[in-house]
């Protein structure tokens, strides 16, 4: 069975694109052969700067033959009918044939296809494949209309036997398929003839052509490991850089190079950024210092000079970047020791979002819940509102402006000489954690202020605009600003009652939309000096919207009417939020459920310390005796209530009671409520859980032992009542009808 | 050639090279556009030649102004006036890459020594409304061109598509000559009857316009000029095509044009001036495209832009 090599060269293909292309060549081709007929035993993908490359083994020589039958018209059915199922199968009339079937004579056409060689096939399919290759972005060339990522010089495309090689004949635009390819553009340049994967493997490696794309990685990692440490250092990984190098040389050559002196005290993420970004240069550490003292530059040829002339050169180059890094430094650290006053001011002309007005009236409401958070998680008012202030102010800072990807960190260099302490530092760059599932959460205090009313300012502003996540659209990353406040409060055991903070937030947008400058700071001041005087739990909102009865604007007008709602929505986000967070830490959602009916279900903590435990107790054998239990018990009950048209919540009596089981169900329904009563009053919801699950043996012997319909209608409604207390109970810790089983 | 052989000793003799390299390889060496531009492509040679389907092969150097990128002659490598060198071959042949790599080589950097990568750059002009593939060349690190094949131009597909290479004149010579600040790169021979540097060409030019720029430029009268150029542009263009003088069809697509330059210049001025905000720019920069996509509707109606009259 013969074996297909293809190989696309064109002019330099984008680093980040080559994987993606070399698979999905794989995929268009070897489905495409495969549709048609033709299997094959193996397939793999490969790429250069250059080249794509797929090599296919054991195909078939040709498609199989195929022979398909098709039942058509009645005998003696309209010549029109007949005529049309000639022409779907593509027989004649005297190709048809006769049979017998139960509703009479039928017609039967027999369609054989005979099989195709490889190489018609192939042909087809791949230039079908080129024509439509799903390139993110292609481009014409010279005076064609063929599409690709950058100009396409030659196809190569043979299938090879045991008798030979054979070149498929195939022309795309004027491209025709041949046997040929080039190697290296400077080491080995002109082109020379394959006849076989493995010949054409060789023929690149002689014509200083690495092939395999981890070949190179691997190549390159060893060579830069070894570099560093025969120098007792170490590289600092970059798995994604590494990726991208290995896609811009054919033939790796690592050259190692010092950094200057004069920038080896620049922070190292700013040497790493700098390094990175402009000059895919992997940073090399001495651990002895903790410093980055050297890089490391991949070059894609060998020369007489050993690299000399190429190092010095990136030298060079480096030299100019890091030259404008420290001058950016420089300039900021000016700044910053003169207060970074002139940042924070420049952010008014910054525009966040165009409803949601400049980062730095942002910046003024992050501030103002910050304070308003800081009091009820134990962080300094002050300290948090300081913080809030200066940890977006690097955003106007020279080296941000260049490497926007250094946000928060220079916050955090530029803090001190700003003169501030060390948690408002780390607050600048602990405030925008965590950012993903597996990120980091703050703990320090001041930062989780800030944290938590970055994310809830977001939040709510795009809440109040009306800018929800639809589906897969999240473009303001409002799912991971959740996610983090729930990991925020959650991690940290925060009691925080979100609805009264979204509330207060709210309005600040709705003032902060305000027209009128004036009234715009008196309603924020009136309002925060409301929220200083009882916190965010007093009705802030109602109160300076009071100040204005009958004579609000219109935004206020529009926040008073719609606040409820988008609090509540908003909170609803959450719970999703919530059920998707502790799904994946195994609790069942119609448990969560359970708990969400409960009031308090804004203070996240007590949601999930009520849901775990109830999670836990439901998995025990008790649990789930209990529940049954309950549901028995609610079931009669609820039919009773509605024949009967009452609600039995009176209160069952003991003197009532007639068997024993009944006698001791009233006295552990006495002693369980007098664990459960204290138990909740302190949240410990596992305690009364335990209190409840001494209910079940009571619980099970009273159904066991007594019939609630009896005749007596006293003892008939005393029974029910006393079912009512146990359904009570039940629901005083959860809502219990909300559990599944 | 023999003159690659040996190393280029001033600014001027890399500009020289680059030249006769490209007149040899067939191009019309044309003269720098008589207008401040931002940077070579703004040339009609490239901006309107690269429209319509007429050949087309040109190479020129194009004085260029980035008002913001003025540093009083101090920063090493940052001018707010400088040199492209621009090479436009329309429809892009199929060795353009070998075509440039020659020309590094023409002006003294040895294939031998030196690593040359092409890396990816997308060119995206939002006040010519163009965009095309290409890269950023490296030798050795260094950024030296760009190398971008157009695909569209004001807003029309280029059909045949264009090879366009611009060099970064300082910059690259700076290199070959292996000079660390741009004032001290030799401009002509440094045996010369009267050797000058590139700074005592422009070190003067560099802290006069710098301040103008960044500090006293009108703004009141640049602002007014804006709207002039604007208004006027959009004036030569709603003219009949038929000329009432001489009864010839004159569509007036460069005298346009050269207003949708000094609308971009002028808009460069503004920025630098600071008085031009975040929201506003965007705004700005879209009237310059309108214009530009005007200039080049014209021009397609013209003969140079494949206009063919049709027979009466």
């Amino acid at each position: 069975m013969p074996d297909l090599l293809i190989e696309l060269f064109s002019e330099e293909i984008p680093a980040r694109m080559q994987t993606r292309a070399s698979e999905d060549l794989k995929k268009l081709v070897t489905d495409g052969l495969v549709e048609a007929g033709l299997t094959y035993a193996g397939a793999h993908a490969l790429s250069t700067p250059r080249r794509l490359t797929l090599a296919i083994d054991g195909l078939l020589a040709q498609s199989p033959d195929t022979r398909e039958e098709r039942k058509g018209p009645k005998v003696g059915a309209p010549d029109k009918a007949i005529e049309g199922f000639l022409r779907g199968a593509g027989v004649t009339r005297d190709q048809l044939e006769e049979r017998e079937t139960p509703k009479g004579p039928v017609y039967f056409a027999t369609i054989e296809n005979k099989g195709r060689p490889a190489t018609e096939i192939i042909a087809e399919v791949l230039e079908k494949t080129i024509r439509n290759f799903p390139w993110p972005k292609s481009m014409r060339w010279g005076s064609g209309a063929l599409k690709w990522v950058r100009p396409l010089h030659s196809i190569l495309c043979i299938l090879t036997d045991e008798a030979g090689t054979e070149v498929v004949p195939l022309d795309v635009d004027g491209i025709a398929a041949g046997d040929s390819t080039e190697g290296h553009r400077f080491m080995a340049p002109g082109r020379f003839s394959v006849t076989s994967f493995e010949d054409y493997e060789a023929k690149l490696k002689a014509a200083k052509v690495v092939l395999n794309p981890q070949d190179r990685a691997a190549h390159i990692w060893e060579d830069a490991k070894n570099a560093a440490f025969a120098q007792g250092m170490e590289i600092v990984e970059d798995q994604g850089l590494l990726r991208e190098v290995a896609g811009l040389v054919e033939w790796p050559v690592v050259l190692m190079g010092d950094i200057a002196e004069d920038f080896i005290t620049l922070p190292p993420e700013v040497l790493q950024t700098s390094m990175r970004e402009h000059q895919k240069f992997f940073s090399v550490k001495n651990p002895k210092t903790d410093r980055i003292e050297k890089f490391i530059t991949v070059a894609n040829r060998e020369t007489a000079d050993n690299g000399a002339t190429i190092l010095a050169g990136n030298q060079k180059v480096l030299f100019a970047r890091l030259a404008d890094a420290k001058f950016f430094w420089e300039n900021d650290i000016r700044e910053a020791e003169a207060g970074g006053q002139k940042w924070i001011d420049s952010l008014t002309n910054v525009t966040f979002h165009n409803k949601l007005g400049t980062q730095a009236a942002r910046i003024d409401r992050i501030a103002a819940l910050a304070r308003a958070i800081a009091p009820t998680i134990g962080a300094d008012a002050d300290l948090s509102e300081r913080a809030a202030r200066w940890a977006k102010a690097d955003l106007s800072s020279e080296m941000v402006y260049e490497f926007p990807e250094l946000q928060g960190l220079m916050g955090k260099y530029y803090a001190a000489p700003a003169g501030h302490p060390v948690e408002v530092a780390n607050a600048a760059t602990e405030h925008y954690s965590p950012l993903g599932p597996s990120d980091d959460v703050p703990s320090a205090p001041t930062s989780i202020a800030v944290a938590l009313a970055d994310k809830l300012d977001t939040l709510t502003g795009f809440w109040a605009i009306d800018e929800k996540p639809t589906g897969s659209k999240d473009p303001f990353a409002l799912r991971r600003a959740a996610l983090g406040v729930i990991r925020l409060v959650l991690e940290n055991g925060l009691r925080v009652n979100l609805d009264k903070l979204f509330d207060a937030q709210l309005l600040r947008h709705g003032i902060a939309l305000e027209d009128d400058s004036a009234q715009r700071t008196a309603l924020m001041a009136d309002l925060d000096g409301e929220i200083a005087s009882h916190g965010v739990f007093g009705a802030a909102f109602r109160t300076i919207l009071d100040h204005f009865d009958g004579d609000l604007t219109k935004h206020l007008e529009e926040v008073k009417a719609a606040l409820p709602d988008t609090s509540d929505n908003l909170l609803a986000f959450f719970h999703d939020r919530l059920k998707v967070y502790l799904r994946d830490q195994g609790i069942r959602h119609d448990v969560i459920d359970a708990c969400l009916a409960m009031p308090g279900n804004d203070d996240l903590a007590l949601l999930v310390n009520r849901a775990t435990a109830l999670s836990a107790f439901l998995k025990t054998d008790d649990g789930e005796n209990l529940l049954q239990g309950f549901k028995r018990a609610n079931n009669i009950l609820a039919q009773a209530e509605e024949k009967d048209g009452v609600e039995y919540s009176y209160g069952a009596d003991v003197k009532f009671a007639e068997d024993d089981a009944e006698k001791a169900l009233f006295a552990a329904l006495d002693t369980a409520e007098a664990a459960i009563n204290p138990a909740m009053e302190g949240e410990d919801f596992a305690a009364a859980m335990t209190a409840m699950a001494s209910l079940r043996a009571p619980i099970d012997a009273f159904f066991e032992a007594v019939q609630i319909n009896t005749e007596n209608e006293i003892i008939r409604r005393n029974r029910l009542n006393l079912l009512s207390r146990i359904r009570q109970i039940c629901l005083s810790v959860a809502d219990l009808n909300k559990v599944e089983g | 050639m023999g003159q690659s052989d040996t190393r280029p000793q001033s600014f001027q003799e890399i500009i020289l090279r680059l030249q006769n390299y490209w007149a040899e390889k067939g191009c019309a060496v044309l003269q720098p556009y008589d207008m401040e531009v931002g940077a070579g492509t703004f040339h009609p040679a490239t901006t309107l030649r690269s429209l319509g389907s007429k050949p087309w092969a040109a190479a020129y150097v194009q004085p260029s102004r980035r008002p913001t990128d003025g540093r009083y002659g101090e920063n090493p490598n940052r001018l707010q006036h400088y040199y492209q060198y621009q090479v436009l071959i329309k429809p892009s042949p199929p060795n353009l890459q070998e075509l440039y790599l020659g020309s590094l080589e023409a002006i003294g950097i040895d294939m031998e020594l030196h690593d040359i990568r092409f890396v990816e750059d997308d060119w995206e002009s939002p006040t010519l409304g163009a965009w095309g593939l290409g890269w950023e060349v490296w030798c050795d690190g260094m950024e030296v061109s760009q190398f971008t094949y157009f695909q569209q131009v004001g807003g029309h597909d280029c059909k045949p598509v264009s090879g366009e290479l611009t060099y970064g004149l300082e910059r690259l010579a700076m290199y070959v000559l292996g000079v660390d600040h741009v004032m001290d790169m030799p401009f002509n021979a440094p045996d010369a009857m009267i050797p000058l540097s590139y700074g005592d060409v422009f070190k003067q030019t560099e802290e006069e316009y710098a301040r103008w720029n960044f500090d006293v430029a009108n703004t009141d009268v640049l602002l007014k000029q804006f709207e002039e150029a604007e208004d006027e542009c959009q004036k030569i263009l709603d003219l009949e095509h038929v000329d009432p003088k001489t009864g010839k069809r004159i569509v007036m697509a460069h005298p346009a044009y050269d207003q949708c330059i000094k609308a971009s210049h002028l808009f460069n001025l503004l920025d630098a001036r600071g008085v031009i905000s975040v929201t506003e720019r965007q705004a700005y920069i879209g009237r310059v495209r309108a214009l530009a996509k005007l200039c080049a509707d014209a021009f397609v109606q013209t003969g140079a832009g494949g206009f063919v009259a049709e027979e009466a």
